[in-house]
């Protein structure tokens, strides 16, 4: 019944143990609210919490509100994720080469991964408010409305921002694949006759593919959980809605508003959507 | 194997969890009558805090055997959050001196709250000392689950030096009429008195409006709630002349449409703010400012203007097992004594019939109050109506989309709003 080795039910039960609590059940209970009319009570307290079926799905597809949401984090992740695995393969592979001041420029690119957002928001605030760096640079040229309450620009302004703030994690990443990359391959390349950039191309690129597959994997899924920069950056979902995310959705609708099975339900649509887009980023990536 | 180890660990998890949810096995009436130690918490500004302290060191010095702990309410990303979490887990404090009236509904329909009206004399309690407005706060089951304890009547703070600057009287500023507030607005911002007249947070918040549209909204409508009767109020001519004033304002450049990474009147960005009492404390020396109440189409006397309240009330939580205890200290922190002691520490005014006669000394030493005061009578709160939070998102969301940004005609973008909200408001 147990296999022929017991002791190793022990070793893996500790895991199994924080997946079903930490994931499985909260998972599991998720799918149980979106289908109910649910809602947080105090312990003991006798509570009607009907099976509604569809009705929570069927109130989020017909939300445009949820729908923009969407809509902005389709945005983001069109801007976000091919900006995360081009900047991150390009400097990942600088800073592997033998360049002055390496170490430094690793800790660099390191730091904004590491500082909590509230901080680094308070910086692009400055940076790209009306009145900021960024507009006094540019002049008459800055744009009007200003980046941040401006329709247009502002999921774009948040997707360069996360890029910016997570490339630390994904150069990291990339820098270990490298690792991994036949010196021979390049060496081969170099007596064929390969300039740098072809070598890029033909040996770096495919040589990190695994790589690239977890980086645009992590990249969708921290990209489409994405709360707290429009929450401090766009002051909640700012201007009009643009940049409002399914989770500050979420957090507006089942914490705020008292609608956990909403909520649940929103948070099972993005599920779904995640899994699909990530499905077919896998297929194509990984295909020979 | 696997069929038996997945099934059992989550009946393991269940389990655990369903004994970590059980009450305490005390019932509602016992614990109406059962005295002892209760905890509470408050706010953490420092002025309530020092107040907070010294009201439970008095308390705790009479009742020995019915000790207080007090501590600062967790910190979260509002109060009304951590104290919803705290509902949730069966861990609230008995009392917390700084409930939202907004989310007095959901902390109802959770099972969190405990009705006040169950103990002998409160309803009476409630009504002597807060007089006719008590009536906004009795939730939809005609019970008491919050007392109101203290108000920051909501007015307009000018610069004087911007007006000055800009050739406005800084004594007697036209801000009484909406044609005079827009007057003085452009005037101030022509004349460089300050880049805007007026910078109310134009994020999408739910509590924003509570600072822009809806203390002018009651002053318009002479003391009417957002939603009266499970109707909404605020799609009608008042409510549109009041979104047009500020829609005006957006699109003249007199109010800005990005937040500001501060406090904008006190760092001279804006020449205008809509505060309340505690902003005298706060502003104190560091601008020489005025006040005046918000402005309505019609020139409304001062003395018959409505303004929000921005209360904070105490409510009783049903984890509590030693309830008349908390029932004695919640009389006992709102007494004549200590609401005297609450004004006079944090400036803010206790929700209390006649305080000008109440504290007359406090008030002949502290001029700059006593419009407060006199304001604090005529106060109009957000409704206490289900899906009060949705509501407010509601209207917010609409008054963004058509006022701050004007992305939608306000006319059309309230009257959408106050389908929904009528539906909300009819929800249980």
């Amino acid at each position: 019944m147990f296999g022929r080795q017991p002791v190793g039910l022990a070793f893996v039960s500790p895991y199994v143990v924080f997946l079903v609590m930490i994931f499985a059940y909260p998972l599991g209970l998720a799918v149980w609210m979106s289908f109910h009319d649910y809602f947080f009570a105090a312990p003991g307290v006798a509570v009607d919490r009907p099976f509604v079926g569809f009705d929570n799905y069927t109130a989020v597809l017909g939300d445009p509100a949820v729908r923009r949401a969407f809509l902005n984090i389709l945005i983001f992740l069109v801007i976000n994720v091919p900006l995360t695995v081009v900047l991150s393969l390009i400097l990942a592979s600088a800073l592997n080469a033998a360049i002055p001041f390496r170490t430094f420029f690793r800790v660099s690119f390191y730091v904004p991964y590491l500082t909590a957002s509230v901080a680094v928001v308070g910086v692009w605030l400055f940076l790209f408010n009306s009145d900021g760096l960024v507009n006094k640079v540019l002049g008459p040229l800055a744009p009007e409305p200003s980046w941040l309450v401006n329709t247009g620009l502002a999921m774009p302004v948040v997707a360069i921002y996360v890029t910016w703030k997570q490339l630390g994690f994904f150069i990291l990443l990339y820098l270990a694949a490298l690792q991994n990359v036949p010196k021979e391959l390049y060496e081969a390349a170099a007596v064929d006759g390969a300039s740098r950039s072809r070598a890029f191309r033909s040996v770096t690129v495919p040589g990190v593919r695994p790589a690239t597959t977890l980086v645009v994997l992590l990249a969708t899924i921290t990209g489409a959980n994405l709360f707290t920069e429009p929450y401090l950056l766009t002051g909640g979902g700012g201007p009009n809605g643009t940049s409002t995310s399914p989770v500050l959705l979420m957090y507006q609708r089942g914490i705020e508003q008292g609608e956990p099975g909403v909520a649940a339900a929103i948070g099972m649509v993005l599920v779904i959507g995640v899994l699909a887009v990530s499905l077919v980023n896998r297929r194509l990536l990984e295909r020979d | 194997m696997k069929r038996t180890v997945a099934p059992l660990l989550l009946a393991i998890t269940l389990a655990a969890s369903t004994a970590a949810c059980g009450d305490s096995g005390t019932s509602a009436a016992d614990a109406a009558v059962k005295r002892g130690p209760i905890k509470i918490w408050y706010s953490n500004n420092p002025e309530e805090l020092a107040w907070g302290q010294a009201m439970v060191a008095a308390w705790n010095t009479a009742h020995p055997d019915q000790q207080v702990t007090a501590e600062e309410i967790p910190a979260g990303k509002t109060s009304e959050e951590t104290i919803g979490a705290a509902i949730t887990a069966g861990t609230a404090p008995c009392l917390v001196f700084n409930t939202a009236p907004a989310a007095v509904p959901q902390f109802q329909k959770q099972g969190g709250l405990v009705a006040l009206d169950e103990f002998p004399g409160a309803r009476d309690y409630i009504e002597q000392r807060t007089g006719e407005r008590a009536t906004q706060y009795v939730s939809p089951d005609d019970k008491y689950y919050q007392l109101p304890w203290k108000s920051n009547p909501v007015v307009i703070f000018y610069n004087k030096k911007a007006f000055a600057a800009a050739g406005i009287d800084p004594e007697r500023p036209p801000l009484a009429t909406h044609a005079e507030f827009l007057d003085t607005a452009r005037k101030v911002v022509k004349g460089g008195g300050a880049q805007f007249a007026i910078l109310p947070a134009p994020s999408a918040e739910f509590f924003q409006s509570w600072f822009d549209f809806y203390p002018m909204f009651a002053a318009e409508t002479g003391g009417r709630q957002l939603v009266e009767q499970g109707r909404a109020q605020f799609a009608g001519d008042e409510g549109r002349r009041v979104a047009q004033l500020w829609r005006t304002l957006y699109d003249e450049g007199l109010a800005g449409r990005e937040k500001y990474n501060g406090d904008a009147f006190a760092d001279g960005k804006a020449a205008m703010s809509v505060v309340g009492p505690w902003a005298i404390s706060v502003y104190g020396d560091k601008v020489e400012w005025g006040a005046v109440p918000v402005p309505t189409s019609q020139r409304t006397p001062a003395s018959e203007i409505h303004t929000f309240s921005d209360a904070k009330n105490v409510a009783m939580y049903s984890a509590c097992t030693n309830r008349a205890t908390a029932w004695d200290l919640m009389k006992f922190a709102t007494s004549n004594e200590q609401d005297g002691a609450l004004l006079a520490g944090t400036g803010q005014m206790p929700m209390r019939t006649g305080l000008p006669k109440a504290y007359p000394d406090y008030f002949a030493s502290h001029p700059n109050y006593t419009g407060f005061a006199d304001l604090a009578e005529r106060t109009v709160e957000v409704p206490n109506v289900p899906n009060s939070i949705a509501i407010w998102q509601t209207v917010r969301d609409a008054y963004s989309s058509s006022v701050i940004f004007g992305k939608s005609d306000p006319t059309t973008a309230l009257d959408e709003a106050a389908s929904k909200v009528d539906q909300l408001a009819g929800q249980r």
